[in-house]
């Protein structure tokens, strides 16, 4: 995956936050991750890439941004449990749209969410890891992409 | 009529339901997957479904067909994040009534939900 594939999820995360949160996100210089970048807030969700393509999508936020994003969809009352629950949801949502340019071979897992701070993630080696930070009413959540295309024999 | 919501995101349920409250359902139930939709569906036997796909237990393309073996007159909207063609085509094909893309709004659920009534 090179940076013309970032423009994919570039545009994928713009459009979801113009349409869920109704207000644009406005996206930062995307850069490739470094090892001891440890990119990791309150919530996270990564989604498990496989079919033409192998490797992951992983986004996190703090807790703050993801408590307004909920409350401004019209929900009144953010728990941790409903908090974790919409990181998964943006995750799964972000990654599935790219399938429009990827196609059906860009197959997605289900979720799984992560509640504080493990210390670190490990990301596989055999792709580059790219950051696109989003900064939304003043929060900064990052959005990670790490995918490959599969090898066949 | 009666509405069962399938999701395993809680929110996408809560927000499903708010918005087709509009319709005055006589009664919403929901399910976080696919198995526990199935199990629901032969109890509670609503008239219209909202199906999510990529879920685990089974995934939804798999659960609108076995719905639609108890109750082939069910009236079923997917509504997924994925968002190849072929996805869409591929819920039409197994018998769904029509397909809406995350992220939607209150405004596409409103319309994709009207559009399966005039059907």
């Amino acid at each position: 995956m090179d940076e013309t594939h970032l423009k994919i999820f570039i545009k994928g995360t713009t459009n979801y936050f113009g349409q869920v949160a109704r207000d644009a996100a406005e996206i930062g210089t995307p850069y490739l991750k470094e090892d001891n970048d440890n990119v990791i807030l309150d919530y996270s969700a990564v989604i498990g890439i496989s079919g033409s393509y192998r490797g992951c999508v992983y986004y996190t936020a703090p807790k703050e941004m993801i408590r307004k994003l909920i409350i401004h969809m019209g929900e009144h009352n953010a728990d941790d449990a409903l908090c974790a629950d919409f990181v998964g949801e943006i995750a799964n949502t972000i990654a599935g749209n790219a399938q429009e340019e990827l196609g059906a071979g860009f197959m997605i897992s289900v979720p799984i969410v992560l509640a504080g701070n493990p210390g670190s993630v490990r990301f596989p080696k055999d792709a580059p890891t790219f950051v696109i930070p989003i900064i939304w009413q003043g929060s900064k959540s990052y959005l990670l992409i790490c995918v490959g295309e599969s090898v066949t024999a | 009529m009666k509405l069962l919501i399938v999701d395993d995101s809680t929110l996408i349920r809560r927000a499903i339901e708010r918005f087709a409250n509009k319709f005055q359902f006589d009664e919403i139930r929901s399910a976080n997957n696919g198995a526990n939709a199935l199990k629901e569906f032969k109890n509670f036997l609503p008239d219209v479904v909202t199906m999510d796909i990529t879920m685990p237990e089974m995934d939804g393309l798999t659960c609108v067909e076995a719905i639609l073996r108890e109750k082939p007159e069910v009236q079923i909207l997917v509504i997924s994040a994925l968002a190849d063609k072929s996805t869409a085509v591929e819920a039409i094909k197994r018998g769904a009534s029509g397909f809406l893309l995350k992220p939607f709004t209150e405004e596409t659920l409103i319309t994709s939900l009207e559009e399966l009534f005039e059907e």
